[in-house]
């Protein structure tokens, strides 16, 4: 019997390895990455550097997490880009002059977001393809409120994004507010056990009594919610909306959650590791630019980090099997 | 065995003591259910009173699990009347038979297994919530585990994906019968042991004896019939969606029950083939990982069992032999898996289809398929195992799950493989199937082809000539002939002399 | 037995695409009927060989999916024409190596997946920025112009009769078969359903899908080397289009996103779709925003209306 007792846990000891180990590696790439860049520019060290470095992280971490949330279901969003793009277009026009009107739209796209995942349920569609036809919808409103690049953010926007909050630069506070309350809501309330439930064995939950309907488009609204606060804060960074801004939000968006630790198969996300994954994804641009990568070989660069990242994964999971 | 004999002792107090109440919990009449054409239910009455433990026996398809789906709230019947606690409600779901006290084990494991045991048992649970609700839930899921499987060595913490089936099924129990806010008033075990090992087995038939006495009404589905009789009070034979016999189990043997069932048991031949297995050609041999581990081999014409607690690397093994024995033996090996929705059946194709598919290398030429020579061989093999069904066309879902498992069989029986494995391929199929693929394994097994066997069922290991005893994810024992009793593999299983 | 008259989901895009083409032609006269259906074949011939290698990858198996298909048709463009420098007599070579780096491509991705367990949306995503700056390196932002046979074959219609969308309708055949009654197609179809279940059924998995993804990177190099003599050249965002496009043909023809269930012809009524709405909306004159709503309202309207099949 203790023989047995010990064999598990041996095995036990491992899962929590693992377990640790899903966070560790984007955060190790993401120190990896800045210690790279401050040792080439070591004034790059400082609040103003970190702020700039980080500066374009913050957008990409909401849309992030919204992504998140879709991918806790099981499902995929692959219009969170163009969603994005669609609510800096409302930002830029009407979130200065008529605020009631802006966030009147705003509710309506996340109440249409929570319809469509409602639809999903209900239909039994697969996620991938109605949310690939959102994304036509989404671009279809923001171009037709918005042809081109146009509009301004409202001076307080782009004011909050430039505030300099003590000790650490505003990107920064963001990451670690965000990190946190999802982690809390997501990894350790009693309803987030619920949530992950809903994407991990949908048939428990609903012999358990619960909705799966209410789950699903209550997690579509909330990761609407967060995409519309992404495409608020990128309003106040670009300082402009277009309706094409941010379509590679969707792919990096997924490429964070999965970094982050998370799975498509449903119930396995990690908001920290999200957040930690989409910090890493904002700076690889930056530090391709500081080892003077060419231009042309930048974008192919990215695609080599994100092998060399994820292949961390493999190393890690092949010593603790 | 001083465990057996305490749960006989423990069986004769249960009967005796069966204490009813005048009144049912539950109470069924004439209750009907059809799925478009097929009749599930064809008026079904039934009662159940608190402290009360009933069997439900029959066939695959008979309707065991149609009439406990409605019990729980899952599915909604098309006729007759349902009556709960003198009450007949006028709407009823999960969520209302939940909070009514029903609770239910369902026969494919139904918990989310990307959480842990005490997350899955706050689903169950609405009011583990708010501060400290953690701490709560594993405290209950821990408390119920002790109470139900005293000993057991599960980690609430740890997520189900990394615990072994058999640890899962024993979480699932263990939220089955947890109470916090609301009182349990009745559990449906859907074929709760098949994936429990004998040692919790035991434990969870005398829990469920205690939990009667305190009051609980308990429904019992199971293929396995000693259990019913040992533990139920009453036995409900179903047969084509209706109730054909209500015994009492006082005093009822296992073959009466079978034949109440509509299927008369064939003698087992115990110890028939102990002379059979030509030892002298050896169609595998697989050595152990390390020297404990014994090297297993494989002689043509014999049938060889794993034995063991469930969960002890028998699985495993009879994996990496498999494998071995892919690249190894001529014609390769066939697998007939035990786990039939992930990992048997292709639910998208016909009976054709999932029978042939292990053929179609021997009948291509260039790798293009002669679609005509896969169709007989399909019909040729299909009408051998005696599948029901109109034709091979037919889809594979839409088939009872003795049925799916019998294609399963065809396609490893079908196909030019000389050496078969078989992962408890037997699990949840009624008696009927289980004598009807035994006699041909054995005819098989003259005709020179080899099976490895891994089973959970004791009775299935008199079939083989050879065992081999697990323990600890290891081979430690090798048992043949004439040596193959209850009380050797038992003894093996546990480690008894020499630990 | 009562029988109902069901139609396959597949067909609804084909209903569809005749609805569109039937009031493209009510808007702008019946002489143009003839003309409108000719450009829809041939527009939609393209996303049918892109499509029809996507459903290769998609019916293996659910999260399997490759969105590389825009920089590998981009990446075998580029190398094709750089091979053949506008000369009719190097087209054969310039063909084959379109196909070879197509194959190489697919293979690369594959390898990704099996080898660093990466799920294919993050595997394929990442060769595709390689992939793009290969293509970006080698031609940069110039135009690199095809031979003029190629281009020639693309419009060619003797009689009327567009020889490039026939043969890809041949192609379409070919897919056909060898889903059915090939070992491969059967062991793709396999392991799209159930992957441990195929396995233990002597499929070996992950050599089925290797060769569905090189033949998806395959037909998606196809795509390039065709496109570019047809559009007049390899540009460097000619595939943009085809990233969403080539999912949503496959999906609206009747594959199963799950896996296991693969429709080749239904490609053709979900791209003949694509291409007369793109074609009636303009004759409507619709402005461009509203021509994408619509047709993402279409997208989800028609998979949200067709009935299931019964599966598991």
């Amino acid at each position: 019997m203790s023989d047995a007792a010990r064999w598990s846990g041996l095995r036990a000891g491992r899962q929590r390895l693992r377990d640790a180990a899903d966070i560790a590696l984007p955060a190790t790439a993401l120190v990896v990455m800045l210690a790279v860049i401050f040792w080439i520019r070591p004034a790059a060290m400082s609040y103003f550097g970190f702020s700039l470095l980080f500066k374009l992280s913050t957008p990409l971490m909401f849309a992030a997490l919204a992504q998140m949330l879709v991918i806790m279901l099981g499902d995929i969003d692959l219009s969170n880009g163009a969603f994005v793009g669609l609510v800096t277009c409302i930002s830029a026009l009407y979130l200065g002059p008529q605020p009631m009107l802006a966030v009147a739209l705003f509710l309506l796209a996340i109440a249409a977001y929570a319809g469509f995942g409602l639809l999903i349920h209900v239909r039994q569609l697969p996620s991938i393809i109605v949310t690939l036809g959102l994304s036509f919808v989404w671009l279809g409103c923001g171009v037709t409120l918005l042809p081109g690049p146009g509009g301004t953010a409202p001076d307080w926007l782009i004011g909050f994004m430039n505030w300099r909050p003590p000790l650490m630069p505003l990107p920064i506070w963001l990451a670690i507010l965000a990190a946190l309350a999802g982690h809390f809501v997501i990894s350790r309330s009693s309803y987030g056990a619920v949530l992950r439930g809903a994407g991990g064995n949908p048939r428990t939950l609903q012999r358990a009594g619960w909705s799966i309907a209410a789950v699903k488009t209550g997690v579509y609204a909330a990761a609407g919610a967060l995409a519309c606060l992404a495409g608020v804060l990128l309003t106040g960074l670009t300082t402009s909306g277009d309706p094409n801004v941010a379509p590679a939000y969707t792919l990096l968006g997924v490429g964070a959650v999965i970094l982050g630790g998370g799975s498509f198969s449903g119930g396995f996300v990690s908001p920290i590791g999200t957040v930690i994954g989409a910090l890493t994804l904002s700076i690889a641009g930056s530090l391709l630019s500081f080892v003077q990568v060419p231009p042309t070989w930048q974008i192919g660069a990215q695609g080599v980090i994100l092998f060399l990242v994820l292949a961390g994964r493999v190393l890690l999971s092949e010593k603790a099997p | 065995m001083s465990s057996i004999a305490a749960m006989s002792d423990h069986a004769t107090n249960g009967t005796s003591a069966s204490g009813r109440t005048a009144t049912d919990l539950l109470e069924i009449r004439g209750l009907a259910k059809h799925f478009g054409a097929v009749q599930a239910l064809r008026g079904v009455d039934f009662h159940l009173a608190g402290g009360e433990i009933v069997g439900l026996v029959g066939h695959n398809g008979a309707g065991k699990s149609t009439l406990t789906n409605i019990v729980s709230g899952s599915i909604a019947p098309t006729g007759g009347r349902f009556a709960f606690d003198g009450r007949e409600p006028a709407i009823w779901s999960p969520a209302i038979a939940k909070s009514s006290g029903i609770r239910c084990v369902y026969q494919e494991l139904s918990l989310a297994t990307n959480l842990s045991a005490a997350e899955n048992i706050r689903l169950m649970h609405r009011s583990l919530c708010g501060i400290g609700w953690r701490a709560r839930a594993r405290a209950l899921v821990v408390a119920t585990l002790d109470a139900v499987f005293p000993g057991h060595d599960i980690d609430p913490d740890r997520r189900l994906a990394d615990l072994s089936i058999g640890a899962r099924q024993m979480v699932e129990i263990a939220c089955a019968f947890s109470q916090t806010d609301s009182a349990v008033r009745c559990v449906i075990l859907d074929e709760p042991t098949s994936a429990l090992g004998h040692e919790a087995t035991t434990q969870l038939l005398a829990y469920v004896r205690r939990a009667a006495a305190s009051g609980l009404a308990l429904i019992l589905i199971t293929h396995r019939l000693n259990e019913i009789i040992e533990v139920c009070h009453r036995a409900v034979v179903m047969v084509d969606g209706r109730v054909v016999a209500e015994p009492e189990t006082a005093g009822l043997t296992r073959t009466a029950l079978v034949e109440l069932m509509g299927t008369i048991e064939v003698p087992r031949q115990a110890g028939d083939r102990s002379a059979a297995g030509r030892q002298d050609r050896i169609a595998l041999a697989h050595s152990g990982r390390d020297a404990r581990d014994l090297a297993i081999r494989v002689a043509a014409g014999e049938i060889i069992g794993f034995a063991g607690l469930d969960g002890h690397g028998q699985r495993e093994r009879l994996r990496a032999m498999f494998a071995a024995a892919e690249n190894t033996a001529a014609n390769g090996a066939a697998f007939v898996a035990g786990d039939r929705g992930t990992e048997g059946v292709f639910a998208l194709w016909s009976i054709a289809d999932n029978l042939t598919l292990r053929s179609l290398p021997s009948l291509s030429r260039l790798g293009l398929i002669s679609l005509g020579a896969a169709r007989r061989l399909a019909e040729t093999w299909s009408a051998k195992l005696n599948v029901k069904a109109p034709s091979v066309d037919t889809p594979i879902l839409s088939l009872s799950g003795g049925n799916q498992q019998k294609v399963l069989f065809a396609r490893a029986l079908a196909s030019d493989a000389r050496l078969i494995f078989l992962d408890d391929p037997m699990r949840g199929v009624d008696v009927g199937t289980k004598q009807e693929v035994y006699r041909l394994l054995r005819s098989e097994a003259e005709a020179g082809r080899s099976f490895v066997w891994y089973t959970t069922e004791f009775e299935e290991l008199r079939n083989c000539d050879r065992l081999y005893v697990f323990r600890e994810g290891r081979a430690v024992k090798e048992l043949a002939g004439a040596s193959i009793d209850h009380a050797s593999v038992l003894e093996a299983s546990f480690g008894g002399g020499d630990v | 037995m009562t029988r109902r008259l069901v139609l396959a989901p597949w067909t609804y895009s084909f209903i569809v695409a005749l609805a569109m083409w039937i009031a493209t032609t009510a808007y702008s006269g019946i002489g143009s009927a003839g003309s409108t259906l000719a450009a829809a074949l041939a527009f939609g011939a393209f996303s049918v060989v892109i499509g029809t290698g996507q459903m290769l990858v998609i019916a293996a198996g659910s999260g399997n999916i490759d969105l590389s298909v825009p920089s590998v048709l981009t990446l075998a463009a580029y190398v094709s024409m750089a091979v053949m420098t506008g000369h009719d007599g190097m087209l054969v070579p310039g063909l084959v190596v379109a196909l070879l780096v197509g194959a190489a491509a697919g293979a690369l991705n594959f390898l990704a997946i099996l080898l660093l367990r990466l799920p294919p949306i993050i595997a394929t995503l990442a060769w595709s920025f390689v992939f793009q700056s290969f293509a970006f390196n080698l031609g940069g932002e110039a135009t690199l112009k095809p031979p003029a046979l190629l281009s020639a074959f693309t419009v060619w219609a003797p009689g009327g009769i567009e020889i490039m969308p026939l043969c890809v309708m041949g192609l379409t055949a070919a897919a056909v078969f060898v889903l059915r009654s090939t070992l491969w197609g059967r062991s793709l179809l396999a392991s799209g359903q159930s992957e441990p279940a195929a396995r233990l059924a002597g499929v070996r998995v992950w050599r089925v899908r290797l060769i569905a993804y090189a033949g998806c990177g395959t037909l998606a190099a196809l795509t390039g080397f065709l496109l570019a003599g047809f559009s007049g050249g390899a540009a460097l965002n000619m595939g943009d289009a085809y990233l969403l496009e080539s999912i949503a043909v496959v999906v609206l023809g009747g594959t199963s996103v799950a896996g296991g269930r693969a429709n080749a012809v239904g490609i053709w009524g979900a791209a003949l779709f694509f291409n007369l709405m793109a074609t009636m909306l303009n004759t409507f004159r619709i402005e461009a925003g509203i021509r994408l709503m619509l047709t993402g309202a279409l997208i989800i309207l028609i998979i949200a209306i067709v009935p299931k099949p019964r599966a598991a």
